[in-house]
């Protein structure tokens, strides 16, 4: 963003501060990361929690065979054994494979959630907050109204019209979930902006001569982060429920092993009154899990956003 | 309640319903540019899968929706035979017309939204105020961290571990473990004619796990929501007037916490319907309870496309609607909205 024109003969010294302040900001950030990190149990617990399933997931692709998550590598609803841990399923599929093969495809639909809302979500945000006037009014009413849509409803008519034509797979699956995963990431940002620019130091730098770029991307920007991150851990956690949501249905990909239709398939079969347990059990747990640590990340996040939440929490 | 307010929320109201309803006219023709309904219609035909007098359908769908006419006079049409409320035919069940499949449905979501989201706001704000209050029971503050663990689960999960729990007959059980119907909103065994109190019973009994599983969900977010609030509210200047002039302590607690401490919680119940009424959906599906859940359901594997589209469009006039409704409460609640509408 550094003009390279006129004003880059100014005094090299001048440059040299900023460059030292820019450090400066971001080596206190990091600590302040580190601090929030020890002194937020929610935040650690919720990390942790995460870090945890991404190691299983990694460990868990080392010792398991993954042609052991394919139909008729085992018996048929055979229980958990030495031979099979977490036993199969009515097609034969093993379960410890199929949730090392299954979680990181639902991850995988979360990330894709959080990314676009998270993007969408900062451009909208910073056009509605930092332009105001006829643009932020539109900006604020069509995300509200998308908020009062049952995402889920939308969600149905596409899903279905894209499974009926041309099947589903893992990244459609994300991409059309990820359409509708801007709205709070949008009313969040752009609400913090318009605090935000009215704040001393955002008019401190503007009377230096910053311009809008560079303010947004050197005093906002660092000053939104735990919103930010917030932003993205809702819009992934969004993606993922309404992911599972339409699997349920009967809507996800027939082919692949997300957590969520294996969920399917077992309730399909009937698994819950032949008691096939150790079928449903694991990837409820392992979704479960995913949101427990997704909801203490956003929780401990948005306690260091608002302090004042501290106390009350 | 002035007549600009009121305006105001039903140009909202009717803003949503359109706005949702053009994105599930276009979407669904950006994302594939195939007509997967055509296609069936022409696949049923093929195999002599058509009930009589279907014909008559496809000739009304080429009308409405053929392809030989440009988009905008398809959305059109579109628009204006839902104004009239005409939702089409089932393509399974012909001659049935899908608003008439959807009022039938219709009670028990409306009754299962009902009951469990009453219950679980007035449970978890009560419990959430009573918890920033000094002198909370012990007991509430340890079912705080389970009911927030149990929060962020979807309801339909939940509706699964309950029915793991108290739907099936385990060896681990004791002799005195209630069991609940599995599935149904009746037994199987009895045939109803007409709602006598023996049914109304039997659909109660029927509608407990679904309901616990939505209420267990949103128990702990009520109670948080309630408790942050309160918290503000107990440091406010007429609360602590209220106790200095010696105001009951039952008083301050109910007319001056609860009753400012409530404003936020119904802007979230508002802005959380569109979750909840979604949740329920995919929780009937599981219990296999006559709802709209488990028309969607069935509809979706069959491909039903009209009875797909006629639900999806009366789920968004219901939220939409429960979102009117709470807007048009607040007021009579806050007397500073009473007055600016």
């Amino acid at each position: 963003m550094r003009d390279l024109g006129a004003e880059s003969t100014q005094s090299s010294a001048a440059i040299q501060a900023e460059a030292e302040t820019g450090s400066g900001a971001s080596y206190s950030a990091l600590s302040q990361i580190g601090y929030y990190l020890l002194h937020e149990r929610m935040l650690s617990i919720g990390l942790f929690m995460l870090i945890a399933l991404l190691a299983l997931w990694l460990i868990g692709g080392q010792i398991v065979d993954p042609k052991n998550a394919d139909p008729i590598s085992g018996p048929q609803t055979a229980g958990p054994q030495s031979k099979y841990w977490l036993g199969t399923d009515f097609n034969g599929r093993q379960i410890l494979p199929l949730m090392v093969h299954g979680a990181p495809l639902t991850l995988r639909i979360g990330l894709y959630a959080g990314v676009f809302g998270l993007g969408i979500g900062i451009l909208l945000g910073f056009l509605g907050g930092y332009m105001r006037g006829p643009v932020d009014a539109f900006i604020r009413i069509i995300s509200d109204v998308f908020i009062t849509i049952p995402s889920l409803a939308v969600l149905v008519v596409v899903a279905s019209t894209i499974k009926e034509s041309s099947g589903l797979s893992v990244n459609m699956m994300g991409l059309i979930v990820a359409s509708l995963s801007w709205m709070w990431p949008t009313r969040v940002i752009r609400a913090q902006v318009l605090s935000m620019r009215e704040s001393n130091y955002v008019e401190v730098a503007r009377l230096n001569g910053m311009g809008d770029l560079e303010i947004i991307f050197r005093e906002l920007m660092p000053n939104l982060f735990p919103f930010l991150a917030a932003s993205f851990v809702g819009a992934m956690a969004s993606g993922i429920l309404a992911a599972v949501g339409l699997e349920a249905l009967g809507l996800g990909p027939q082919h692949e092993p997300t957590l969520g239709m294996t969920i399917y398939w077992s309730l399909y079969y009937g698994a819950v009154i032949s008691n096939w347990w150790w079928w449903y059990g694991p990837p409820i747990l392992l979704v479960a899990w995913i949101f427990i640590s997704l909801y203490l990340i956003a929780a401990g996040l948005d306690k260091w956003a608002n302090p004042r939440l501290r106390q009350s929490l | 309640m002035s007549i600009t307010y009121i305006a105001a929320r039903i140009g909202m109201f009717l803003l949503v319903v359109w706005l949702a309803t053009t994105v599930i006219f276009f979407l669904p023709r950006i994302a594939s540019d195939r007509n997967p309904v055509r296609e069936r219609l022409v696949m049923m035909a093929a195999t002599g899968n058509l009930a009589t007098g279907m014909e008559k359908v496809v000739e009304a769908y080429e009308q409405e929706y053929g392809l030989d006419q440009p988009l905008y006079l398809q959305y059109i049409r579109y628009l204006s035979s839902l104004v009239r409320g005409d939702l089409n035919y089932s393509l399974i069940n012909y001659p049935t017309r899908v608003w008439d499949m959807i009022v039938q449905r219709m009670p028990y979501t409306l009754g299962l939204v009902g009951i469990s989201v009453l219950t679980a706001f007035a449970l978890g704000s009560l419990s959430g105020a009573t918890l920033a209050w000094p002198g909370a029971p012990r007991w509430l503050k340890g079912a705080l961290p389970i009911f927030l663990t149990l929060s962020p689960i979807p309801y339909f999960m939940l509706a699964i571990m309950l029915m793991f729990l108290f739907a099936v007959r385990h060896q681990w059980q004791p002799e005195w473990w209630p069991l609940l119907p599995l599935a149904g909103a009746t037994s199987v065994t009895t045939v109803y004619d007409g709602w006598s109190m023996d049914r109304i019973l039997d659909t109660i009994h029927h509608s407990i796990l679904p309901a616990m599983s939505i209420i267990l969900s949103q128990i702990g977010f009520w109670a948080l929501g309630m408790r942050g609030m309160m918290v503000t509210t107990q440091g406010e200047d007429y609360v602590t007037l209220a106790q200095m002039r010696g105001l009951k302590p039952s008083r301050v607690f109910s007319l001056y916490g609860m009753r400012n401490a409530t404003l936020p919680q119904l802007t979230s119940l508002a802005l959380a319907m569109s979750l909840i009424f979604s949740g329920v959906i995919l929780v009937e599906v599981i219990y296999r309870y006559p709802g709209m859940g488990t028309l969607l359901y069935n509809a979706i594997a069959g491909f039903d496309y009209f009875v797909i589209y006629g639900v999806v469009f009366v789920l968004i006039v219901m939220v939409a609607a429960s979102t009117f409704i709470l807007d048009i409460v607040y007021p009579f609640i806050d007397p500073r909205v009473r007055r600016a509408a």
